[in-house]
């Protein structure tokens, strides 16, 4: 019906007969990212509410501090940044070897944000900071970790996307994933600020 | 590592105590040898039956056709019909359970046949079955068949995905079969409340069963609902805008936008239940800062816009089944969309009447009682629409029009209890009694459950291409509404006596006239099942006879009924394109249907998966691994879930081709039957001899 396009990806000639498609799992995409959405409204709500269901063990004010976070959200950044950098790649050159690279580098921002977390819920782990704690480590041990799940998921997604570029090219299929690939990431990025904000920002109140 | 230990890692928690005669074996009272070979005879039931579908599949060589034309089919008729199919099969024991609970009830003055145990489990599976298992795939299935053909698309517009949805919903009903083998299921209702459900109290699998076969059917249903939404957004035809869309399309993208909304929070609840039970966490302990009541507030988030994702295709279903049986147009089709929307808004905001007695404030028990009057106001519009659709309408009394009136009936009694238990101050007295439990089957059964099997009755004959039979149909009909009628009724009464829901044993003898005569009904019900079948068997025999090749039975007014009956895998032949909202209704009218297209082009369709398939049994083994504990069925399943996935991205090659020619032959041959079919007046609708081209009264002046 509508001849609304998505801009900022070339996807081949105007009868590209993929295009269309494209355009439909993109939507569906978005509608996807949005249920997700809830999910993390939910998991934030419960945080929230249990931030004072400490029973006598750690507070988020003595827990954290934001030496942690604050690397993990520049390489979190940075990777988003990186990953535009590939779709640009893609759109301006089609040049397999650059949107690969960039994609790579994504690929270990990425890394790089899982291993600082899980260093970070390891020492708090060692601390007696766990899960079985109180209500409100719970849902922190729920929330945080959701949330590398899903970069994890997202790293995954990007070694299989660089893979399929190599073998396939730049046809309707890749571009079209790459394309849900940069929305994933940044909704990951914009679940972080909220992470960022809510648990590590919000302690320090 | 010993023997003992690899047996150990290798089973789990499960035990030999798993099986369902083993408490009756080891410990042989009576009480549990009753329960033992009730449990037993039904495991037993499940295993043959089984053995009976692989031998007859294997005996009529048909594995190659379960594979090819059924298991990795995308195709959007099949995929709806399977739902259909398992929702029928759960129904069968859904309405068994019922009736050894009622049975149970009727003997419950000091004590019935059944433990306190036995009894939980047949009200938690029955209650999660139903919901889940019957329901959900029942309207998933109508509309998976129903919506692209109305809004004349060839598919969904994730068809690999809706395979995934369906996949997930049947892995789920499987692992509540699988309950049946090896025992425990939860005894904690199918709202599954904690604390009860956690650890603490409940240190058996059962709630694991609970926890899983919800996630996995909440997963599939979230993912049919971004597939839907998506397909009505994008894959309409040419000319229908939205105010041109067939109302049950409107009740199906409005389910699918509540789908995507409600089930976000069932999945972190289940989610947060298993953490608690599994990991330690203490979200809904009573030690350790756990609030329970954060549990009751995020199922019923889900739970309240679920009622309505069960009722709206339903709605949607009704909508059509008035107008075409009236033979007019719906009437003030704008105000039921607005109605529908409407409903879909309040439903979010009606979730506390569910715990009205959880201990909130006065002030907040009025502000969700009110809200939860007021939607009453939309669904009361809608129940006029139809009695005005009737209005000065030929009205022919066919199987789903039976459905449809017992429902109209029955649906406002239920309403105005609902409306009785909105008000907190009423809920007070009778909540958690069997007043409640009369009200939402009053709401279910003729809402939701009368609506599919209307929808079944209507659309049936277009997606075999035979009618079904109309006596016996009539007949299940009427059983359905007298049973329903004999096995509620009483609860109202008996529960506003004080009978609280899900006992197994009362001490008060004025309850058991009321039981008994609920216990009739449960038995009614049982029969017009039995009808149900019968019909199906006595249509399938008489199909020739009841053959309705040309597609169009009742005069309908939708794409749908223009098209052959079974569709071509293709749908049609060449996009439709509408101008009207009853778009075949009016091509009949302007004498314009039937047209042979100038022009043939070879249509795409989406190539076969096996990624379903495998989801389907790699996500019933990981969940069957996580009910008991078996990790190494875990990390498996897990890894061929993955690599599943991973290996379905690069597979390239995902279209088939049908030639122009094949559609030209096949379409052409079906309208020189079309042209060749008798044409049936109204009156012999129902009886053998309408070949599904209809004497229209599109012609006729409304």
């Amino acid at each position: 019906m509508s001849q609304a396009r998505h801009p900022g990806l070339k996807l081949g000639h105007e009868h590209d007969p993929g295009s269309g498609e494209v355009e439909a799992l993109v939507f569906g995409f978005w509608i996807f990212m949005m249920s997700d959405l809830l999910i993390f409204g939910c998991v934030f709500a419960t945080y929230v509410v249990m931030l004072p269901q400490v029973a006598d063990g750690p507070s988020a004010a003595e827990l954290f501090h934001l030496r942690g976070p604050l690397i993990e959200t520049t390489l979190l950044l940075a990777s988003s940044v990186t990953i535009g950098f590939a779709l640009l790649e893609t759109k301006h050159r089609a040049d397999k070897r650059r949107t690969t690279l960039w994609l790579a580098v994504t690929f270990l921002l990425g890394a790089g944000f899982l291993f600082s977390s899980t260093h970070s819920l390891l020492g708090h782990l060692e601390n007696g900071a766990g899960p079985s704690r109180s209500a409100f480590l719970s849902a922190y041990w729920l929330l945080v970790p959701l949330h590398a799940l899903h970069v994890a998921i997202g790293c995954l997604w990007i070694a299989v996307a660089a893979a399929q570029v190599r073998i396939r090219g730049f046809d309707w299929v890749t571009t079209g994933g790459l394309l849900r690939l940069s929305i994933y990431w940044h909704f990951l990025d914009i679940v972080w600020i909220g992470i960022l904000s809510v648990v590590y920002l919000g302690a320090m109140i | 590592m010993s023997l003992t230990d690899f047996i150990d890692a290798l089973t789990g928690r499960m035990t030999l105590e798993a099986l369902p005669f083993w408490k009756m074996v080891q410990n042989p009272t009576p009480e549990n040898i009753v329960n033992g070979a009730i449990a037993t005879g039904v495991a037993a039931i499940l295993v043959l039956a089984a053995i009976a579908v692989l031998a007859l599949l294997t005996y009529f060589r048909l594995w190659r056709t379960v594979w090819f034309d059924w298991l990795t089919t995308v195709d959007h008729k099949k995929i709806g019909i399977m739902y259909i199919v398992l929702s029928f099969v759960m129904m069968l024991r859904g309405v068994v359970e019922a009736n050894f609970m009622r049975a149970n009830q009727a003997v419950g003055f000091d004590g019935g046949f059944l433990s306190a145990d036995h009894f939980g489990e047949l009200f938690t599976t029955h209650g999660t079955i139903m919901i889940f298992f019957v329901a959900m795939p029942f309207l998933s299935g109508v509309i998976n068949y129903v919506l692209p053909l109305q809004i004349g698309a060839r598919d969904m517009s994730f068809p690999v995905t809706n395979a995934i949805g369906l996949a997930l919903t049947a892995s789920g009903a499987m692992l509540v079969m699988a309950s049946l083998l090896f025992l425990p299921f939860s005894i904690g209702g199918w709202t599954g409340y904690p604390p009860f459900t956690g650890k603490e109290y409940s240190p058996d699998v059962g709630p694991n069963y609970w926890i899983w076969a919800v996630t996995l059917s909440g997963l599939g249903t979230t993912l049919t609902g971004i597939n839907v939404a998506c397909t009505v957004y994008k894959k309409r035809c040419p000319g229908m805008d939205f105010w041109k869309m067939p109302m049950f399309v409107w009740a199906s993208v409005t389910t699918a936008i509540l789908m995507i909304f409600a089930l976000p929070p069932l999945t972190v609840a289940t989610a947060m239940l298993a953490l608690d039970r599994y990991l330690d966490f203490h979200f809904f302990t009573t030690d350790a800062g756990g609030i329970p009541m954060l549990y009751a507030n995020l199922f019923w988030l889900f739970g309240h816009p679920e009622v309505y994702i069960l009722v709206l295709p339903a709605f949607g279903v009704w909508s059509e089944v008035f107008a075409t049986f009236s033979g007019k147009t719906l009437y003030a089709y704008r105000t039921l969309v607005w109605a529908t929307l409407s409903i879909a808004v309040i439903s979010f905001l009606v979730w506390v009447h569910h715990f009205f007695t959880m201990g909130q404030s006065a002030g907040m028990n009025a502000v969700f009682g009110i809200a939860t009057m007021l939607v009453g106001v939309p669904t009361g519009v809608k129940i006029y629409d139809w009695l005005l659709t009737m209005y000065r309408g030929r009205v022919r009394i066919t199987t789903p029009m039976v459905y449809a009136l017992g429902f109209v009936m029955l649906f406002v009694i239920g309403g105005a209890s609902g409306i009785l238990l909105a008000n907190p101050t009423i809920d007070y007295q009778v909540h958690n009694s069997v007043f409640l439990v009369a009200h939402f089957h009053n709401m279910v059964i003729p809402g939701t459950l009368f609506g599919m099997l209307g929808a079944y009755s209507f659309w049936f004959p277009k997606a075999f291409g035979f009618m079904l039979d109309d006596w016996w149909g009539k007949l299940g009909a009427s059983l359905w509404i007298v049973g329903f009628m004999l096995a509620f009724f009483p609860l109202y009464a008996v529960g506003l006596l004080g009978l609280p829901r899900r006992s197994v044993a009362y001490s008060e003898a004025a309850y058991t006239p009321y039981t008994v005569v609920a216990m009739l009904g449960a038995l009614v019900v049982l029969a017009a099942l039995g009808a149900m079948f019968w019909q199906l068997y006595v249509s399938i025999r008489n199909r020739d006879a009841l053959n309705v090749y040309a597609g169009d039975p009742w005069d309908g007014r939708t794409l749908e009924w223009s098209i052959s009956s079974p569709p071509p895998v293709y749908n049609f032949a060449v996009g439709p394109e509408v101008f009207a909202r009853d778009a075949f209704w009016e091509e009949k009218r302007a004498g314009h249907a039937y047209q042979i297209p100038d022009q043939w082009e070879d249509i795409e369709l989406p190539a076969n998966s096996w990624l379903a398939p495998i989801l389907f049994f790699s996500s019933f083994t990981l969940t069957f691994g996580l009910v008991w504990h078996m990790w190494w069925l875990v990390i498996l399943s897990l890894l061929v879930v993955v690599g599943a996935l991973v290996a379905r991205s690069f597979v390239i090659d995902r279209e088939r081709t049908i030639p122009a020619d094949v559609v030209r032959e096949e379409h052409l041959r079906w309208l020189k039957a079309v042209r060749e079919a008798p044409s049936a007046p109204r009156e012999l609708e129902v009886a053998p001899g309408n070949w599904g081209r209809p004497q229209s009264e599109a012609g006729v002046p409304e």
